[in-house]
């Protein structure tokens, strides 16, 4: 067992290593002379600024749809659906989660294709056709769409864990729903909200198959430029160097969760 | 009072959005295939099963399921086994590093698949070894063995050690208390961390991407149909069955851990 963990170990250290390599331009053999060139074309190249910049930005925006999407939902199951229905529900929500991820991005291709379901039902009500199909549009929903579960659930568990009595305290003290809900139930729910936002965020930012699959000629992702150079451009040193940029990202994120409270909720 | 009339009205409603958003896509797919036509279009013009026969019949998914059900099988027993001791090493053992040690164990779940997939990638090449079926299995058996080592690890935290001590103290010797204690506390854990590796290794692009040479897997022979836009009809089938055979261990899994197991929301990609 030891020696597969080194394997793991060894790999990433590898990986690390190499990231500080280069190749040979005419050859495409790794050269091993110690440079910082990879991560100077990163920093320097607009290209990948851009790059980067969509990447995090998705990876955001996806976070916020799925918060606003899974909080009500989250707060129902908690706080109100009878005990047999939010079993029910939970495990609603988890089964989604477990079918094939590539099943469910297919399934919005079928959706969102120019003869899909969306567009014929839009135009069945009279209205123009929505061609979202291979857009940043589509990448946006669909992540949201896969992740949304992974939201749902700690929300649900952070909102499970604040005692009614609370509320009910607050009620008495002459607070009215609204009032409560943002005073008393947000800060408590927070930790799981930050815990829920560690996947989504981090799920989206790893991705490069959802942008190769329901993505356009401009949604290009950093996972799709770490493939490439993988694959076709056989240059692992300038890929390892790209793929230390979403670890990067990650641990700040994770430091910031951590301020927050969120590892206890996971 | 937590919620007034409305307030519950609207949560409901929302609820029934947000579960229709979950469940109406994956549902869209098998009606796709039993679709008549080979052009994927809504609504679909009649239903018929042919797709099903032609699909079982292609050599290219025989090939690809064959491989997707060795490798499977081959990265779940490694994790079986090497999770399970990694649970067992970390329960017992109070040794220097172990938090560190437990957070190691856990790496390959929370890295992003690419990072893993490169670095095993980047690893094999430097070794000289060729990709084959045992590059994948190695790599699959990363994650499904965090899986076990969850599963095995969050049941041995629940069972109380007072059972083993009174069964030492009852004269049993450690082989003993290990078959006739230990193992029937934690085996519905061991099956149930078993069910969800092969779901996860069945269902794997990413990491199966940069470990496999030029043969492919069930997902990665889906994910090249659907980028290139061909044999979708096949394509239907295919992601059907791998829908079920994806969700069916997972049932059995909540079933045997009361859900617990399946709620640490492993996200292998």
């Amino acid at each position: 067992m030891a020696w597969f963990v080194l394997i793991y170990l060894a790999s990433l250290v590898l990986l690390l290593i190499t990231a500080f390599w280069s190749i040979d331009p005419f050859t495409t053999q790794i050269v091993q002379v110690w440079n910082i060139d990879n991560f100077r074309i990163i920093l320097t190249d607009p290209t990948y600024r851009t790059i980067v910049g969509r990447t995090a930005g998705l990876a955001a925006l996806v976070t916020i749809t799925d918060v606003v999407l899974a909080f009500p939902l989250a707060y129902y199951m908690a706080k109100v659906a009878s005990r047999r229905v939010q079993s029910l529900l939970f495990a609603a929500v988890l089964l989604p989660l477990w079918a094939s991820y590539l099943a469910r991005v297919y399934a919005w291709i079928l959706i969102l294709n120019h003869s899909g379901v969306l567009n014929w039902s839009l135009q069945s009500i009279g209205l123009p056709a929505a061609n979202i199909g291979y857009t940043n549009t589509a990448m946006w929903l669909v992540f949201s769409y896969i992740w949304l579960p992974f939201m749902i659930i700690p929300t649900y568990a952070a909102l499970e864990r604040v005692p009614d009595s609370l509320l009910e305290a607050a009620a008495d003290l002459g607070a009215r729903r609204w009032r409560s809900t943002l005073d008393v139930v947000l800060p408590l729910a927070l930790p799981g909200v930050v815990a829920g936002s560690i996947f989504t965020f981090s799920l989206t930012l790893g991705d490069y198959i959802t942008p190769i699959l329901v993505g356009g000629a401009g949604s290009q992702f950093i996972g799709n430029v770490v493939y490439s150079n993988v694959g076709i451009a056989n240059n692992v040193p300038f890929a390892a160097a790209l793929a230390t940029v979403p670890v990067l990202i990650m641990a700040v994120y994770l430091l910031t969760a951590q301020r927050l409270g969120a590892f206890e909720a996971l | 009072m937590i919620a007034g009339f409305w307030t519950r009205v609207a949560l409901r409603a929302w609820a029934a959005l947000i579960l229709l958003f979950l469940f109406f896509p994956i549902l869209l797919i098998f009606f796709y295939a039993f679709n008549t036509s080979n052009i994927e279009s809504w609504p679909i013009p009649g239903l018929t099963t042919r797709w099903f026969g032609s699909t079982w019949n292609d050599p290219d998914v025989r090939a690809a399921l064959l491989l997707s059900v060795q490798a499977g099988l081959a990265a779940t027993a490694v994790a079986l086994v090497l999770g399970s001791c990694a649970a067992f090493a970390i329960h017992r053992a109070s040794f220097f590093g172990r938090d560190a040690v437990s957070l190691l164990f856990v790496l390959p779940l929370a890295l992003p698949g690419i990072i893993t997939g490169i670095a095993l990638n980047a690893f094999f090449s430097f070794g000289g070894v060729t990709l084959s079926i045992w590059t994948v299995i190695a790599g699959h058996a990363t994650f499904c063995m965090v899986v076990v080592y969850n599963n095995v690890l969050a049941r041995l935290r629940r069972t109380q050690g007072s059972l083993i001590e009174a069964a030492m103290d009852l004269g049993a010797n450690g082989f003993q208390v290990f078959r006739d204690v230990t193992l029937p506390l934690i085996s519905t854990a061991v099956v149930a961390g078993a069910m969800l590796a092969f779901a996860l290794s069945f269902d794997e692009v990413i990491v199966t991407t940069f470990t496999a040479g030029s043969q492919s897997t069930l997902p990665i022979w889906i994910f090249g149909q659907i980028r290139h836009g061909i044999l979708l009809p096949e394509v239907n089938v295919v992601v059907s069955f791998v829908i079920l055979v994806t969700i069916i261990p997972v049932v059995i899994a909540a079933r045997l851990t009361g859900g617990g197991g399946t709620a640490r929301v492993p996200a292998a990609r």
